[in-house]
């Protein structure tokens, strides 16, 4: 059984998840842009937690990325949470450099998928596909 | 190199009357050869090694670096910081350890301390690097989340980078295959372990970040 929280469920956590199947997070963008950077991450990595796969409609920026690893290398541990698989496709090329950047244009809609390690395997990921493998504890 | 990077290095320049100490951070993923780049830099401009090397990933588990590397090249020289880097990745299962004949406290231990120094690398990418070699097993699939994620984040960060093709010595090395996985960096194939191609390596060290 897989269930499906659309962004405005996502709070709910895993409190229905009764172990049989595997829980799908989809947060749209509209929910994440409300966010600051960190509170994107706790949001990501509480889901992960819990077991869920969380898809974000629009991805994380680069110095967002950087401190989602921070942060779950600090949260792994040996017998509990073994770290996260995370998937997006290649960033856009939005040739603006440097400047378009810094006035706040950097290009970061790409879809993205997060679970936990010991969860989500990869099998395939190219330019226009991602295809994963999302097994039950 | 970026508009305000080449400012604020011009400025730094003027008023410091010499060239900057520039810290090049060597990323990537683990196993990739980052510490025998790095022992094979400073033992030729220093004489010293910078770390132990080993095939068990993690081996290195703490950022170290290795200052006033002084390259020459072409009647110029070169001053850098050379600071090799944990492998990053986004996950660390004590149990890969063991396949490495190693008991559990141990392994715990060992992922520990390499969830630690992967966090301490990504905090020193945002706050303390000047440039990146970063490195990647020419024998390896260069299309991953995590090189991707690195590479992004060191592009928005608009420091200068080198895309290092590492074992070139192995069979089933392809430099084709990371040059057209980031096309747009530089990629300079070399063997750190046999010290080939090192050469390319100074003079492009010594082109990216003099």
């Amino acid at each position: 059984m897989a269930k499906a929280n659309s962004d405005s469920g996502a709070d709910d956590g895993n409190d229905d998840n009764d172990g049989d199947g595997v829980q799908i997070d989809l947060i749209s963008s509209e929910r994440m842009a409300d966010l600051a950077s960190m509170e994107k991450i706790r949001t990501i990595l509480d889901g992960v937690h819990d077991g869920n796969i969380v898809i974000l409609e629009e991805g994380l920026s680069p110095d967002e990325e950087s401190r989602l690893i921070e942060v779950t290398m600090a949260e792994i541990d040996p017998d509990e949470f073994t770290g996260i698989e995370i998937e997006t496709y290649p960033r856009p090329d939005s040739g603006g450099g440097f400047l378009s950047r810094i006035m706040g244009n950097e290009n970061t809609a790409k879809l993205t998928v997060i679970g936990p390690a010991d969860r989500i395997q990869t099998l395939h990921k190219d330019e226009t596909l991602i295809s994963a493998l999302i097994t039950r504890r | 190199m970026g508009l305000l990077t080449g400012l604020r290095e011009s400025l730094t320049k003027l008023f410091s009357g010499g060239p900057t100490q520039r810290r090049i951070g060597i990323y990537g993923p683990p196993n990739a050869g980052k510490t025998t780049l790095a022992n094979r830099i400073s033992r030729d401009w220093t004489g010293d090694a910078v770390g132990p090397e080993s095939h068990i990933p993690h081996e290195t588990r703490r950022a170290r670096r290795k200052e006033n590397v002084e390259i020459k090249r072409n009647g110029k020289s070169v001053n850098i910081d050379v600071v090799d880097t944990p492998g990053v990745t986004t996950k660390v299962d004590y149990t890969e350890f063991m396949d490495h004949d190693m008991e559990k406290d141990d392994a715990v231990r060992r992922s520990r301390e390499a969830t630690e120094g992967v966090a301490e690398a990504m905090h020193w990418l945002r706050e303390d690097i000047d440039g990146v070699i970063y490195v990647l097993d020419s024998a390896d699939d260069p299309f991953t989340q995590v090189n991707t994620m690195l590479i992004g984040i060191i592009e928005s960060r608009d420091i200068p980078v080198l895309i290092f093709a590492n074992k070139t010595d192995l069979e089933d090395a392809s430099i084709k295959r990371i040059e057209n996985a980031f096309p747009q960096h530089e990629t300079v194939p070399l063997s750190a372990l046999h010290g080939e191609n090192m050469d390319e390596v100074y003079d492009k060290i010594a082109e990216y970040f003099g």
